[in-house]
């Protein structure tokens, strides 16, 4: 079978499995006994499980089984998870993992069998269950027999009710599991009128409904018939849910176009029945079913091991804190489609732009009227439409709490992560981008940032080291904090790194302020690490941090107090497509200069221009700030005669200021950034283009990049 | 029938727009043209090499526009009522214009018509870079213009490096 078509599904899915996995196991390592936590751990491998065989990687499957088999035993009580079990349980994580990415790179899952981990979890099972042994055998054995059950359904392909619905073996032990757990299970046959256009739809919503209320064992046709219409106007599913029949028939009746659902009791090991189409009496099919999982188990195994599967069948289904699953209900969508709507959005306000301008030129005045509501509407718009691209920050943090517990074993210091504001949204292209950044700042943070716990008990400190992440938004950017309560930065011992790697000259270091002194961490090349580790203190790190972050037009800065701890402060732009912009005039030609980076606007007497080494300077307030004409860096005229009083915007860059001399100004503006097209987007002064309600264009200046 | 014939005979049948630089008649294959459009107001785009002229609104898309002539190392053009810019479509899908004098007329040339250009003629003259063959029809000659090199930025920076 080809599978290609699936795979990046599969890749999604795996990857959100593992990432659940890691988490529980994480929380299973604090709190041993806990059930939803044992429960969705089951889950999450036993998908992986059933996925990877799927798509015929055996070797991820077999990992994922023994791995499945392990939180079996744990949830049927048999095991218990000890701390140096987590440590087994993560390492094959990171196997799985492995394979993952192998597949992500070449759609091999890789050669590499694991059998030392697999021996491990093995251990696991063994060290603390003496019948351990003998329950797998059960197991099969239990399958097979009920698995002959299955495929004793006689010709029931392309089965229009639910009673003739062919079981899989595996789907089969799932149902009498569940049955077992003292769940109901339905089989539910659905008829759509004949006059349904879009019935992929109706069936979606079906499922849809019902999965909000249990779990969807099996349907005939799959799935993805169902969902590219290859099926009649009927199809059946068997569904586990604590929900009454009713309830289900309510669910289905409420999809319209449904003509007509047959609900009953479904038995899983009385699949037999189904050659009669009669349903089981409830009486009847809740006979047989403890009797048939039982009795092979007996056949196969010594009699002692056939309590235990009952027990446990017994014990969960007593406590039975079955929930619906927590996942995520998200939507993947195209990124590409998101951006043609981007692209029509950018249009629209470009017309309402030009509505503006026309509106303003021909003085009809009652058009101001519509263009508000336009304005108000476009506005709306623009904003849903990049909520759509907003994701939540967390998918790049849920890694960190991992990378630390491992950084803790490694640099054999003991360190406590704690984030916040994880739920902060950002444009899913700076998500997609951050993940390294904050990577290398945690680990800078855990390596040279926390003291070793000798010096901190010296200090005074608590002997378990703070690493902090904050996200929060602060008007129209993202800020993301990283930072510890450690070391803080030495910055005479940065000074002295950087004379020694001939980063500054000594002459030059000794006019470094502290706080320059501390930027050169972010030169390329440098690393004050004394020993090289694995961690960090590959001379990479912070100054591909830095550009990083400027490549996403974002900010990166350090506060740093020595003995005290330091900060890295990331500050990100929410979105990068529509800016507010300060629309000016230079010579005869329209710039646009990004509201974010102007601190203010002045007049300036030419009579108060100051010379300092030759360059032009005013005083502004106090601080003296360097003054450049723009026509001259634009290789343009001024329209000013040199004696009239100059505009002057007051840019910021970092903490830096300075003063760009314009023309004339025009206006604030809401601008659509568009790409400079090719050969054109070589000029630096240069960030893209936007067009102008009257269909001119507008360069945008990139103040950064001016001084 | 006679039609038929002269199809076998010419080969492959290709569209050219025939314009005018200079004095010079120049053929350009259809399939690369995205839109002709009159001359317009240019944005200019400080920084950038001379024959840049600056940049255009497309339908909503910023699109490059260069003089050819320029290129081609002749003087600037000057601007006329017949003087038009040609969008043309690169290979990797960006749109560029070029400044042309005038649109002349739209030319059917069959592949055999058109005498490719020789790798030794090409070397000898500098202006025939970017001529990349010559099609033969009623009306004369017309030099089939090579639009990759005409674009192309590798093209660009060779000639601004061996200019400088």
């Amino acid at each position: 079978m080809d599978v290609s078509q699936y795979l990046s599904v599969f890749l999604d899915e795996a990857k959100e499995h593992l990432q659940s996995l890691n988490d529980n196991i994480m929380v299973l390592e604090q709190d041993p006994e806990n059930e939803d936590c044992i429960n969705e751990i089951f889950r999450s491998a036993h998908s992986m499980k059933g996925m990877a065989g799927t798509m015929g990687y055996t070797r991820m499957q077999n990992l994922t089984h023994d791995m499945e088999d392990v939180f079996s035993d744990v949830r049927a009580g048999k095991i218990k998870i000890k701390s140096a079990d987590i440590d087994v349980l993560l390492q094959c994580l990171d196997a799985i993992q492995g394979y993952v990415d192998n597949i992500t790179e070449n759609q091999d899952e890789g050669t590499e069998e694991h059998q030392n981990i697999i021996k491990s979890l093995a251990d696991i099972r063994n060290g603390v269950s003496g019948d351990g042994d003998a329950a797998p055998a059960a197991a099969p054995a239990a399958e097979a027999a009920s698995g002959d059950g299955g495929d004793a359904a006689p010709g029931a392909d392309g089965a229009s009710d639910y009673r003739a619905i062919r079981l899989d073996p595996s789907v089969k032990s799932t149902l009498e599991e569940a049955k077992n757990q003292g769940k109901n299970i339905f089989g539910v046959t659905v008829h759509i009128q004949e006059s349904c256009i879009l019935k992929a739809a109706r069936g979606f919503l079906v499922f849809k409904g019902l999965e909000e209320i249990g779990e969807i064992a099996v349907s005939d046709p799959t799935t993805q018939d169902i969902e590219d219409e290859k099926f009649e106007f009927t199809f059946s599913l068997i569904l586990i849910t604590d929900e009454s029949k009713e309830k289900v028939e309510e669910i289905v009746k409420a999809v319209s176009e449904v003509e007509s659902c047959d609900c009953g009791e479904f038995d899983p090991s009385g699949a037999k029945a189904a050659e009669d189409k009669e349903e089981a009496a409830p009486a009847a099919s809740a006979a047989p079913a403890p009797a048939a999982s039982a009795a092979p188990a007996a056949a196969a195994a010594p009699a002692a091991n056939t309590p235990a599967p009952a027990a446990a069948g017994g014990g969960a289904g007593g406590k039975k804190p079955v929930g619906k699953p927590v996942v995520n209900r998200t939507v993947r969508v195209d990124i590409e489609k998101l951006d043609v709507l981007m692209n029509l959005v950018s249009e629209l306000i470009i017309a309402k732009n030009s509505l503006i301008s026309a509106a303003n030129t021909s003085g009809v005045s009652n058009v101001n009227e519509q263009i508000e509501y336009l304005e108000s509407v476009t506005t709306n718009l623009h904003e849903s439409v990049m909520k759509v691209r907003m994701v939540p920050i967390e998918s790049v943090l849920q890694k960190f709490p991992r990378m630390i517990r491992d950084l803790n074993k490694t640099l054999n210091k003991k360190m406590e992560l704690t984030m916040t504001g994880e739920e902060t949204e950002m444009d899913r292209t700076v998500v997609d981008e951050i993940g390294d950044p904050l990577m290398h700042l945690i680990r800078n943070s855990a390596d040279h940032g926390i003291e070793s716990a000798e010096l901190r008990a010296q200090r005074g400190k608590p002997e378990v080291g703070q690493i902090f992440l904050h996200a929060y938004q602060d008007g129209n950017s993202v800020v993301i904090e990283v930072g510890d309560d450690g070391n803080g930065i030495d910055a005479e011992a940065v000074k002295n790194k950087a004379i020694e790697k001939g980063v500054v000259s000594p002459e030059q270091a000794a006019l470094l302020t502290e706080k320059q002194c501390v930027e050169l961490l972010f030169h390329p090349g440098f690393s004050t690490a004394k020993v090289v580790s694995e961690i960090s203190g590959r001379g990479v790190g912070l100054d591909v941090v830095k550009s990083k972050v400027e490549s996403l037009s974002g900010e990166v800065t350090v506060k740093t107090k020595l003995g005290e701890g330091s900060t890295w402060v990331i500050r990100l732009p929410l979105t990068l497509a529509i800016i507010q912009a300060l629309m000016v005039v230079i010579g005869n030609e329209k710039y646009a200069i990004p509201l974010d980076s102007i601190q203010s606007i002045e007049d300036v007497n030419p009579a108060d221009l100051k010379l300092v080494e030759n360059k032009e300077v005013i005083n502004l307030r106090g601080s003296v700030l360097p003054l450049i004409r723009l026509n001259e860096v634009l290789d343009t005229e001024s329209t000013r005669s040199p004696d009239e009083d100059m505009v002057v915007v007051i840019a910021r860059k970092g903490d830096q200021l300075a003063g760009l001399v314009i023309d004339e100004l025009m206006g604030q503006q809401e601008i659509v950034i568009k790409p400079l097209g090719k050969y054109t987007n070589k000029c630096k002064l240069i960030s893209g283009a936007t067009i102008l309600g009257d269909g001119e264009i507008a360069l945008i200046l990139d103040t950064n990049s001016i001084f | 029938m006679n039609e038929l014939r002269d199809t076998a005979d010419v080969g492959e049948l290709i569209q050219y727009i025939v314009i005018k630089i200079d004095e010079e008649q120049y053929g350009i294959n259809i399939k690369f043209i995205d839109n002709i459009v009159r001359m317009q107001q240019i944005t200019r785009v400080p920084k950038v090499d001379d024959y840049l002229k600056g940049v255009i609104n497309i339908r909503g898309e910023i699109v490059p526009v260069m003089s050819v002539r320029m290129k081609m190392g002749l003087a600037e053009e000057e601007i006329t009522n017949k003087s038009r810019i040609i969008i043309l479509k690169t290979s990797e899908g960006d749109l560029v214009g070029i400044i042309v004098d005038q649109v002349n007329q739209v030319l059917t040339l069959g592949s055999n018509n058109i005498e490719k250009v020789r790798y030794d003629d090409k070397k000898s003259k500098e202006e025939t870079t970017f001529v990349s063959g010559v099609g033969h029809y009623d009306g004369g000659l017309v030099s089939i213009l090579d639009l990759d090199a005409v674009v192309s930025e590798k093209e660009i920076k060779e000639k601004a490096a061996s200019a400088s």
